[in-house]
């Protein structure tokens, strides 16, 4: 297919290989903030023929993954709700609570239904006038534009039944934060391709001038990723830290200006509470005044009580890259993708999926 | 969650276009990517094109890529090449 295919080329990807192989001669960590990366890093192989010297570290890049309990927990509260159809990606429905999941939910009877897109959504609110229609927004700053997209069509159409509960979080807060920690000494942030299509390439630019960390702008393909580590080896080899975008067919400087425009005419910032992070200030969107009728937690007030930690998931310790999932004791042994006991086993891109599902085929 | 995949618009109506890939056509919203004209190709995530990809940047990609290549002549038969070939699925 095309811009992908050729993104694959084996021949070109042994250059690259070869290029990094000459050049990474001091050991370096480099984390892939996304998700997407990490599963395509493994999926590849990417691990495997790197040199001994690169080592890539999953970071928070996982919507689901680094969606807090006690927001997980309220969610379901609505779900059960009468008259609601809580409308949902795929990942979130098996993602265990403190008191089981949207999917146990859905068995005891709440209407819980998995869409692919928040036209989806709409549609679902267009044939049913008279139920309640909420849409669990979560995902970055690639997937929130289309919710704020979403919003304002059905704004347009006089849609009442539609609301979104917003839990959209920011990557760069959690990135600084993660910095900010210091635990993971990173030479190098592997920067999420669609993620910077919509903010710009220019969105990452602290990294090199606050911390002088290197960032590689990277798409999905192993000729992408390949760029991307060649960059950041090069940089980490004594050149200038900055922001190399090696996923140009994509991204530019600016980002999407229309998405943009979009997102903030719907959506501002607020603090906002990531699993592993805590509470990072100004890292969620929350719905502007002029659209609070749109908001889920407005109009339906729920008190799932406390939340219930799980013993032993460390998957907080794996968003942040503290941990590899391996570390963890329930890693393929209580938790699995048949039974997860953490998010960071059920979402497609979550780091312990990945490594369940490829196996260690890394160095380590 | 993010990710988003290459797709040729063969027609658009408002602010909605018919998309394909790999011989499957599905409606896509062209919302966030006003400047889309059919025969492009978008980035689709969740029904959404997010960006025009931008043919001439590929090719330069490809273009610096295959010149790199070129000053390494010996790994294009070697190891390294069949463990990524091994790998793709």
């Amino acid at each position: 297919m095309k811009y992908i295919d050729e993104f694959r080329d084996p021949t070109l990807a042994s250059s690259l290989l070869a290029d990094i192989h000459a050049r990474a001669a001091r050991p370096v960590r480099f984390m892939e903030f996304c998700g997407g990366h990490t599963h395509a890093i493994f999926r590849h192989g990417l691990r495997q023929v790197l040199p001994p010297t690169v080592q890539l570290h999953s970071g928070p890049g996982c919507p689901v993954c680094v969606t807090a309990d006690a927001d997980l927990d309220r969610a379901i509260a609505m779900s059960k709700l009468p008259g609601v159809i809580l409308t949902t990606f795929g990942d979130m429905l098996k993602v265990p609570g403190s008191h089981g999941s949207l999917q146990t939910a859905k068995a005891e009877g709440a209407d819980v239904r998995v869409v692919y897109s928040t036209l989806d959504a709409l549609q679902i609110a267009r044939e049913h006038p008279e139920r309640k229609i909420i849409f669990l927004g979560i995902g970055f700053e690639t997937t929130a534009p289309t919710v704020a997209a979403s919003i304002l069509q059905a704004e347009a159409e006089g849609l009442h039944n539609l609301t979104v509960f917003s839990l959209h979080k920011l990557t760069p807060p959690a990135t600084r934060a993660i910095l900010d920690a210091g635990e993971s000494r990173l030479a190098g942030i592997i920067g999420p391709g669609h993620v910077t299509t919509i903010i710009g390439s220019q969105a990452w630019e602290f990294l090199s001038q606050d911390y002088h960390v290197p960032c590689a702008i990277a798409g999905f393909e192993p000729l992408d990723i390949l760029q991307a580590v060649a960059a950041l080896v090069d940089m980490a080899e004594g050149g200038q830290p900055a922001v190399v975008n090696t996923y140009s067919r994509s991204v530019r400087p600016e980002g999407n200006r229309a998405a943009l425009d979009i997102l903030c005419r719907v959506f501002e910032t607020s603090d906002a509470e990531w699993r592993g992070l805590g509470r990072v200030p100004a890292s969620g969107l929350a719905l502007r005044h002029e659209y609070a009728h749109f908001d889920a937690v407005l109009a339906f007030p729920v008190d799932p009580g406390p939340t219930r930690q799980h013993t032993g998931c460390r998957c907080g310790d794996v968003v942040r890259g503290a941990v590899e999932p391996p570390e963890c004791l329930l890693f393929g042994r209580a938790c699995t993708p048949a039974r997860p006991i953490g998010p960071c086993m059920v979402s497609a891109e979550g780091a312990c999926a990945a490594w369940y599902q490829y196996g260690d085929i890394g160095h380590e | 969650m993010c990710l988003a995949v290459p797709t040729l618009i063969k027609s658009i109506e408002g602010d909605m276009a018919l998309a394909e890939l790999g011989g499957v056509e599905r409606t896509i919203s062209l919302t966030l990517t006003p400047e889309a004209r059919v025969g492009d190709y978008v980035l689709i995530h969740t029904g959404f094109a997010i960006s025009v990809v931008d043919a001439d940047e590929a090719q330069e990609t490809l273009r610096l890529l295959t010149e790199l290549a070129a000053s390494y002549p010996d790994e294009t038969n070697g190891n390294l090449q069949s463990t990524i070939s091994n790998q793709r699925s």
